[in-house]
């Protein structure tokens, strides 16, 4: 992206560059201009970066441990947690690392959403990056049955049987799925399987997401587009990359904290009964971040109806960019759209509290009203809200927010004022 | 516009904190108060109790252990470091006094033979059936991970032994089952398990119900997490760790961004022409403008 093509300095660099242009492309990582306004919630892409290669990692040497077997898996927990060197640690930073990733997963979807990071140009990134989280989801599923706990179990029930109300073909898919006529050994098998393979294919959408992303460059707080190798741009290393390690070292103490001193918290206690197909748990829950699309499965009255619905949750997030028909991208500068996202927040952080609670009285009134809320949000607000909301005016630049901190603009402004005398008025 | 929507957006939440509280407030009246207790091993810095832990062993071994089994354990993992840290010749000791399944031998036959450091604890029943069937219909849940197995961990299972009652005169018990208020149903198949004076410590502490169920639960504690006290110091030296680090880095953060803020100062520079420019054209002193 920089201006000038780069030529690696030494001869062989040059053969070798000519031939596979890795060193241009570290270059280009290096150089790669970003908004100097980027604010500390940009860099929670890192973070995720992060807590990737850490899922990876210690899920690799977890593999080398496990055993994918109805009568072993959770003895081979047991097995890891007392006997495997560092077995407990782990495991724990494995299975709290998956809070994290989806703590810091909706804290980056949440900034895209406030500060439009969406709109065009960037509707690729979106995709892929909802992509991604669609994977994840599908890949935390899968790993929370591993353990086979009781909850592995049930909620492994629980979800394969919503694929039982696809009309028609739904009882044979759900077979096929099971590999049986029940949530059995070759299920846990198949799900092991999956859960090893899908976090390569999230790897290579993380991949293309940053590809997409280095092509238009960054959003910025302010929303507006920066001109490139101006001084409103600095190279990401070193600016970034010191600034994304301090965010991520902070984020790291948060993780290690639950690690060390509340590793079982975000779990549930349910799930250190081994499993039993004959005892259903008196409530069935999915792990916390999937709360708020179990609130919503549950609020529909028919089963298809629930799949459809929190299908759709998901789904309806991929329309986005063209549902959002406002030209402002950052809420900085609209202020109705500011107010409506927060509570989109609530609304969100409230279906989480009511997936957890069982679906009945006021619960099962609030989860429908939520869910009605957020369908709304992004059916109706959002296409009548870019049309008809006032937007504050935005700044030439994404430097006159900070340049006009030490008042030098008002100073200019004044001074023009002051000359311009009783014609004032019309300067505004 | 923007008035009226802050506004009723502000009721809205008002309404809707009003109308929530009242009921979630009712619902967590469900919530169980526990027995109070103080742990050895909560907290950041918490350790076990090594003669705590060892008083529990013994409760385990003479009160529970003919119905609940603690198959993860090992013989050895009462003398590592961390647990109630027997000596190994204790250890051996107890695990001789176990009667283990092995085999087959080169006749092909299964045979008993005593216990070692290396065997798992033994196993009161031969699998959950045959325990069901023992019990009454209930089986006595394998005790291993049962601390992480139950909300409320270590207070729920110190509670519960503490829990037993005489049945309200509505409450209808069957035969075989007993009221215990913190158990989900407030029904129990098992017996109070504990009583005053049912063990005797060898290091002399008194054996009240209270003492006894403390130990007990340590005990079951240190069986579900047996690396929490590594875990604890560990934990505790990545934190300090990691406030140097971040401290360093925030320092070197700080340091290289002031490169770049120096490089924008050429900017402001510009900017300070511009209104150079405009003071001079006004004829004013550019020091008085400041």
């Amino acid at each position: 992206m920089s201006a000038e093509k780069y030529i690696p300095k030494s001869k062989i660099a040059q053969w070798f560059d000519s031939r596979l242009p890795l060193l241009t492309l570290s270059h280009h990582l290096q150089s790669y201009p970003t908004p100097k306004n980027l604010n500390y919630w940009w860099t929670f892409g890192g973070i995720l970066t992060f807590c990737l290669i850490t899922q990876i990692i210690t899920g690799l040497v977890l593999a080398m441990h496990y055993v994918a077997h109805v009568d072993h898996a959770f003895e081979s927990i047991e097995h890891i947690m007392r006997d495997v060197n560092y077995g407990w640690l782990i495991r724990y930073v494995h299975a709290n690392g998956a809070s994290m990733f989806f703590l810091a997963v909706y804290i980056h979807i949440f900034r895209s959403l406030f500060y439009g990071s969406y709109k065009s140009p960037r509707e690729v990134i979106w995709i892929i990056g909802l992509l991604i989280y669609i994977l994840m989801m599908a890949t935390a599923f899968m790993g929370y049955v591993l353990p086979w706990g009781q909850m592995s179990f049930w909620g492994a029930t629980v979800i394969t049987n919503l694929f039982s109300a696809i009309p028609f073909a739904g009882e044979s898919i759900t077979t096929w799925l099971w590999g049986g006529y029940s949530v059995d050994n070759p299920t846990l098998n198949r799900f092991y399987s999956l859960h090893y393979f899908l976090p390569f294919l999230i790897i290579g959408l993380v991949v293309l997401h940053i590809w997409a992303l280095h092509v238009p460059g960054n959003n910025n707080p302010v929303g507006i587009d920066v001109k490139k190798n101006s001084n409103e741009t600095m190279p990401f290393h070193p600016y970034m990359v010191m600034k994304d390690l301090f965010a991520l070292l902070l984020f790291v103490t948060v993780f290690l904290w639950f690690v060390f001193f509340a590793p079982n918290v975000l779990g549930h206690p349910d799930n250190y009964i081994e499993a039993n197909p004959l005892v259903t748990p008196s409530h069935i829950v999915p792990e916390w971040y999937l709360l708020p699309f179990y609130a919503i499965l549950r609020a529909i009255p028919s089963k298809l109806g629930g799949v459809i619905f929190m299908f759709a949750a998901i789904f309806i997030l991929m329309l986005l960019p063209w549902l959002d028909t406002s030209k402002v991208r950052s809420a900085t500068f609209r202020p109705i759209y500011k107010k409506f996202f927060w509570v989109l927040v609530f609304t969100v952080i409230l279906l989480g509290y009511l997936g957890a609670k069982p679906p009945e009285g006021i619960y099962l009134i609030l989860s429908r009203l939520a869910t009605a809320y957020y369908f709304i949000h992004f059916l109706i607000l959002l296409p009548v809200l870019g049309r008809y909301e006032k937007t504050d005016p935005l700044p030439m630049s994404i430097s006159d927010p900070v340049l006009d901190k030490p008042g030098i603009l008002d100073k200019v402004k004044k001074s023009a004022l002051e000359y311009e005398g009783e014609n004032a008025g019309s300067f505004k | 516009m923007l008035v009226h929507l802050n506004n009723f957006l502000k009721s809205f939440f008002i309404f809707f904190f009003i109308s929530i509280l009242p009921y979630s407030a009712f619902s967590e009246e469900k919530k169980i108060n526990f027995f109070e207790t103080n742990w050895s091993f909560d907290g950041i810095f918490g350790t076990f109790d090594r003669a705590s832990l060892q008083r529990g062993y013994q409760v385990y071994q003479e009160v529970c252990s003919g119905c609940h089994s603690v198959q993860y354990l090992s013989y050895r993992n009462l003398s590592e470091k961390g647990g109630p840290e027997f000596s190994v010749e204790e250890a051996k000791a107890i695990a001789s006094q176990s009667e283990i399944e092995d085999g087959p031998n080169s006749d092909g036959e299964m045979f008993m033979r005593t216990g070692r450091l290396s065997d798992k604890f033994a196993k009161p029943y031969p699998n959950i059936e045959t325990s069901t069937t023992a019990n009454g219909g209930a089986y006595p849940p394998d005790m291993s991970v049962l601390a992480k197995a139950r909300a409320g961990g270590a207070d729920y299972i110190y509670s519960l032994l503490l829990g037993y009652e005489e049945p309200p005169a509505d409450f209808e018990l069957d035969d075989g089952v007993y009221y215990n208020k913190f158990m989900a149903g407030k029904k129990i198949k098992m017996s109070e398990p504990i009583s005053e004076g049912i063990v005797e410590y060898l290091d002399g502490t008194e054996t009240t119900k209270e003492q006894i169920a403390k130990d007990v639960t340590a005990f079951l504690v240190w069986a579900s997490e047996p690396h929490l006290e590594s875990q604890h110091k560990m934990g505790f030296k990545t934190i300090i760790y990691l406030i140097i680090l971040i401290t360093l880095v925030y320092m070197s953060k700080q340091k290289v961004w002031s490169r770049f803020n120096s490089k924008n100062e050429e900017k402001e520079e510009a900017f300070d022409k511009v209104e150079k420019v405009v003071t001079e054209y006004e004829g004013e002193d550019p020091k008085t403008f400041k």
